[in-house]
């Protein structure tokens, strides 16, 4: 294969910085739903999101 | 956007009209964006790690360029995203100036970093590519110019909606240079067009036919759609996350208030 270090540089750029973005979005979000459920008596379990309020 | 409105139900869930505006209620972007988000995620992870390899084992290398043509596998998806990032921010920016939807000004702000981590995916693989086939890592070409001025204005957003202490001010200030900058993205667009540039023309359009061949094509299709998977799956993370984070702080202010003196 020609121009082999062009490549898998390319190609580890293109997975590294999606993937970050990836892993610190899901960290966040994890983060956010496990306070919100800890502080939030009407959230059940984190990942099913806040129920509504009971008009 | 207040925080009060992750407090109290908004007049859309207790009405629930046509309008945009119901589409504003935090609690059904939750529910909504949690069913989706595990879909995208695996579809774009699936997709792209389809079309990456794919497009680095049998796709065929090019007759001139060699096997330095699978780059494109990747910067294609990262430029067509950069583009089309900016072009999503513009709109969210669109819609919070215009209808002063809440969730828009969330949205933008979590779009900016994603898209500007995409076009530097973008400019460093051109750069990469570049290289090897034009003998340097940069030129001043009117493509590669104007995709830098891209990412200079995504910088320029994520600074100026935080630059401010009251958020508000931060997001209208945010959404004012995101319109004018959308300028720019037919720039981007037809700059191989205008000018005599270094960059290749397109290859692809939704009014011709592709001049490329079609075993390079699936993969750039298949790899294009999963990193557009990918974008949208971290941008509804990421907003999911800023929508819950302001429930939290407006819960701790509400408590704080509850307190006696």
């Amino acid at each position: 294969m020609t121009h082999l270090p062009y490549i898998v540089a390319a190609y580890a750029l293109g997975v590294l910085i999606p993937g970050t973005f990836a892993v610190a979005a899901f960290l966040r979000m994890r983060t956010a739903q496990r306070r919100l459920a800890a502080i939030d008596t009407r959230v059940k379990r984190p990942g099913s999101g806040p129920r509504r309020r009971a008009q | 956007m207040d925080a009060s409105s992750f407090v109290a139900p908004p007049p859309s869930e207790r009405n629930p009209g046509r309008s945009l505006h119901r589409f504003a209620n935090p609690g059904r972007f939750l529910r909504l964006s949690g069913a989706v988000l595990p879909w995208f995620a695996a579809g774009g992870a699936g997709l792209t790690a389809l079309g990456l390899v794919w497009g680095l084992f049998f796709a065929p290398a090019d007759w001139q360029q060699g096997d330095a043509v699978r780059i494109m596998y990747v910067h294609v998806p990262a430029a067509w995203l950069a583009s089309a990032g900016y072009l999503g921010l513009a709109l969210c920016s669109l819609l919070s100036l215009v209808w002063r939807h809440p969730l828009a000004d969330l949205a933008a702000v979590e779009i900016g970093p994603v898209g500007a981590g995409f076009t530097a995916l973008c400019l460093a693989t051109g750069s990469i590519w570049g290289k090897p086939m034009w003998g340097a890592w940069w030129v001043w070409d009117a493509r590669l110019t104007s995709v830098l001025v891209l990412f200079f204005l995504y910088l320029g957003h994520i600074a100026l909606v935080r630059a401010f202490d009251d958020p508000v001010r931060g997001y209208r200030a945010g959404a004012i240079l995101a319109l004018i900058g959308a300028v720019n993205l037919p720039v981007i667009k037809f700059s191989v067009d205008w000018w005599n540039t270094l960059h290749q023309p397109a290859t692809i359009s939704f009014t011709g036919a592709p001049t490329m061949y079609v075993g390079m094509l699936w993969p750039l299709l298949f790899a294009a759609l999963g990193y557009t998977l990918v974008f949208a799956a971290i941008v509804v993370a990421r907003t999911r996350a800023a929508v819950m984070e302001r429930r939290i702080r407006a819960l701790l202010m509400a408590r704080a208030h509850e307190v006696p003196a």
